[in-house]
């Protein structure tokens, strides 16, 4: 092949075109997940692990979810890798549960809160004058109770059920949401692309959907894993308290109450000891893996360091 | 008026307006009370006469306003009314005042919350003014690993691994927290110790890091650049330009930490056992007692919205800006 030919060949649309192709989202996510701190990749995993154990709870848990066996308190090892509670329920069966039920009902939470909270926010931030004052006032004085207390007194009036929990928690959880979506949201509204859009005669929903949502999801990501901690931490305590997620469901608030009293046996037998600190230390480790992934995600969307 | 008088009565203003508005809030809630309420309560042999009485008692066929203003008139002067608890379907009322119930668990409650914040308070400026000014360095960065994690921890999780450290492997301190009326002062905070550690240790990691994020905002404001270049010493930087501006956000701080130390006393309390408001309030929320949970929630609502007022006030009278207005 001589020189002339060469460059004959030569288009430049090939070459471009080749640099040019777009990298599939999956690539891209590999790419940005390769450049991501150790402490973001562990926090994924153990998300990761957490998801598959709450979605194939029943296939993987050696017992059913509120199965009694004759021994309560029953020690480590056996058929019972750590124990039974005290009436007899295999401990390892409702710690697997336990990712479905607690987490599950944190996720619907957060979740719901991120529905009322988003729209509201959304709502104040585009009508702005009275909406805006009558929605904040509001939020004003819902924020000014200790929220634990808040759902404490509201669960004592409508009765303490997993439906009621959810509501009364996401409202609550909201006010939060709603701040934050109406902050951001303000400095998105006054652009002129918006005015544009909304000069064109779009309809407010589409605005909405396809000019202002776009440019507010970063921070309301970030922010959905730490209301996700929030609710994850507060449902875990209502638990723990008795007034959350009532028995038969597993639950890990709960299971902390109930196999508490065998922490006076450590020093006879330190694993019977451990079995009320570990549906604890699930809480914990969860609560530790999604604050240093919100982390990363936060130094990558913002440029926002801790430090500086 | 000097300006600092006038934003100090706004502030005061708000925070009453907010009380206000609170109270209302915590009132109005008895009236979401499902229908039935009087039958759950009284149990399902009740006649319809007592829940009928029961239910004139509670003032449910008065207009709403002039309740609101009975109660928070009660309120004002120490009646929060009386218990649910006791009353059955007989109608014979064995009920206790609310008073009764929540005045000796509260002096209780702001027994252990102030032991907590005594250490907690100057522990984590310590921890965190120092960091600040040494941020980078291994002390820092072992500090922050530490805090970080016990962020994330639940209380109760905290609580029951001090209890099996410290009451069962190694028994130090008891594991109940059971103080009675009239036992000695060094009786009190030997039984109060580990619901004590439990609140400082979450306490402190909160309030180390803000601090910590406070300081160093404030250092790398234009003004501390500028008495660097001017050639003032380290010391002269920290007292007379930094100290002066980190008053507010320092009480914020505190305030907030404080606020929060009143919501983890809730849990702390149910770990340890400890005869205090927080436990009564889950105890009444279990078994629906709502006077009960109506007053210890205004009473934390309160104490909230107080704590915040006060950090605001001090913010406001240390701010040099509003104190030589131009």
């Amino acid at each position: 092949m001589n020189k002339e030919s060469k460059i004959h060949d030569y288009s430049a649309k090939s070459e471009v075109g080749f640099v040019r192709t777009r990298r599939t989202r999956l690539q891209r996510i590999l790419l940005e997940l390769r450049k991501a701190p150790p402490t973001a990749i562990i926090g994924l995993f153990i998300i990761i692990f957490y998801i598959i154990l709450a979605l194939f709870a029943g296939q993987i848990a050696p017992y059913g979810e509120a199965e009694i066996f004759p021994i309560p308190y029953a020690p480590w090892g056996g058929d019972h890798i750590f124990g039974t509670d005290q009436i007899g329920r295999d401990v390892y069966t409702r710690l697997i549960y336990g990712a479905r039920n607690t987490v599950g009902i944190a996720i619907i939470t957060t979740i719901l809160a991120f529905v009322i909270g988003g729209f509201f926010g959304l709502l104040a931030a585009i009508l702005g004058s009275w909406t805006d004052q009558i929605l904040s006032r509001l939020v004003d004085v819902m924020m000014a109770i200790p929220s634990l207390i808040f759902a404490l007194m509201l669960l004592s009036i409508f009765g303490t059920n997993a439906i009621n929990l959810i509501i009364i928690l996401a409202v609550l959880e909201s006010t939060r949401v709603f701040r934050l979506t109406r902050a951001v949201g303000m400095n998105v509204v006054v652009m002129d692309y918006v005015e544009v859009a909304r000069l064109r005669g779009e309809k407010i929903g589409w605005v909405i959907r396809k000019e202002i949502l776009p440019n507010i999801l970063p921070p309301l990501v970030a922010e959905f894993g730490l209301r996700f901690c929030f609710t994850f931490l507060a449902i875990a305590a209502l638990s723990f308290l008795g007034v959350g997620i009532q028995p038969p469901s597993a639950d890990w608030g709960s299971m902390v109450r109930e196999n508490a009293g065998l922490i006076n046996f450590a020093h006879y037998d330190i694993k019977a000891g451990l079995t009320p600190l570990l549906p604890a230390a699930a809480i914990a480790i969860l609560t530790v893996a999604v604050n240093f992934v919100v982390d990363w995600f936060l130094q990558k969307t913002s440029g926002i360091r801790d430090e500086k | 008026m000097h300006p600092i008088i006038i934003t100090v009565l706004q502030r005061l203003a708000l925070g009453i307006l907010t009380l206000f508005l609170v109270s209302l809030v915590i009132f109005l809630s008895l009236d979401f009370l499902p229908g039935d309420f009087g039958e759950a309560l009284l149990g399902q042999s009740a006649r319809e006469d007592t829940v009928a009485a029961f239910r004139k008692e509670l003032g449910l066929d008065r207009p709403i306003m002039i309740r609101y203003f009975d109660w928070v008139g009660g309120v004002l002067t120490g009646d929060l009314g009386s218990s649910f608890s006791g009353r059955n379907a007989s109608g014979i009322d064995r009920s206790r005042t609310v008073v009764d119930l929540v005045a000796p668990r509260l002096s209780n409650t702001l027994f252990l919350a102030l032991t907590a914040a005594v250490i907690a308070v100057p522990l984590s400026l310590f921890l965190g003014i120092t960091t600040a000014l040494y941020r980078g360095s291994f002390y820092d960065r072992a500090i922050n690993v530490t805090t970080l994690t016990t962020i994330s921890f639940p209380e109760f999780f905290v609580g029951y691994i001090l209890i099996l450290i410290l009451a069962t492997l190694y028994p130090v301190f008891p594991s109940l927290a059971n103080i009675e009326e009239g036992s000695p002062f060094l009786d009190r905070l030997y039984k109060i110790a580990l619901p004590a550690m439990t609140l400082t240790l979450v306490i402190v990691a909160h309030m180390m890091r803000m601090t910590r994020a406070a300081i160093i905002n404030l250092l790398a404001s234009p003004y501390i650049e500028m008495a660097r270049l001017k050639g003032a010493s380290a010391s002269e930087v920290i007292l007379r330009h930094a100290l002066p501006n980190a008053w507010a956000p320092i009480a914020t701080v505190i305030a907030f930490n404080l606020a929060y130390l009143v919501v983890g006393v809730v849990v702390v309390e149910v770990v340890f056992v400890y005869p205090g408001i927080g436990q009564l309030m889950v105890d009444s929320v279990t078994v629906r007692d709502v006077p009960v949970v109506q007053a210890c929630a205004l009473i934390f609502a309160a104490t909230y919205i107080i704590l915040n007022l006060i950090a605001d006030i001090i913010g406001i009278i240390t701010n040099p800006r509003i104190l030589h207005p131009r």
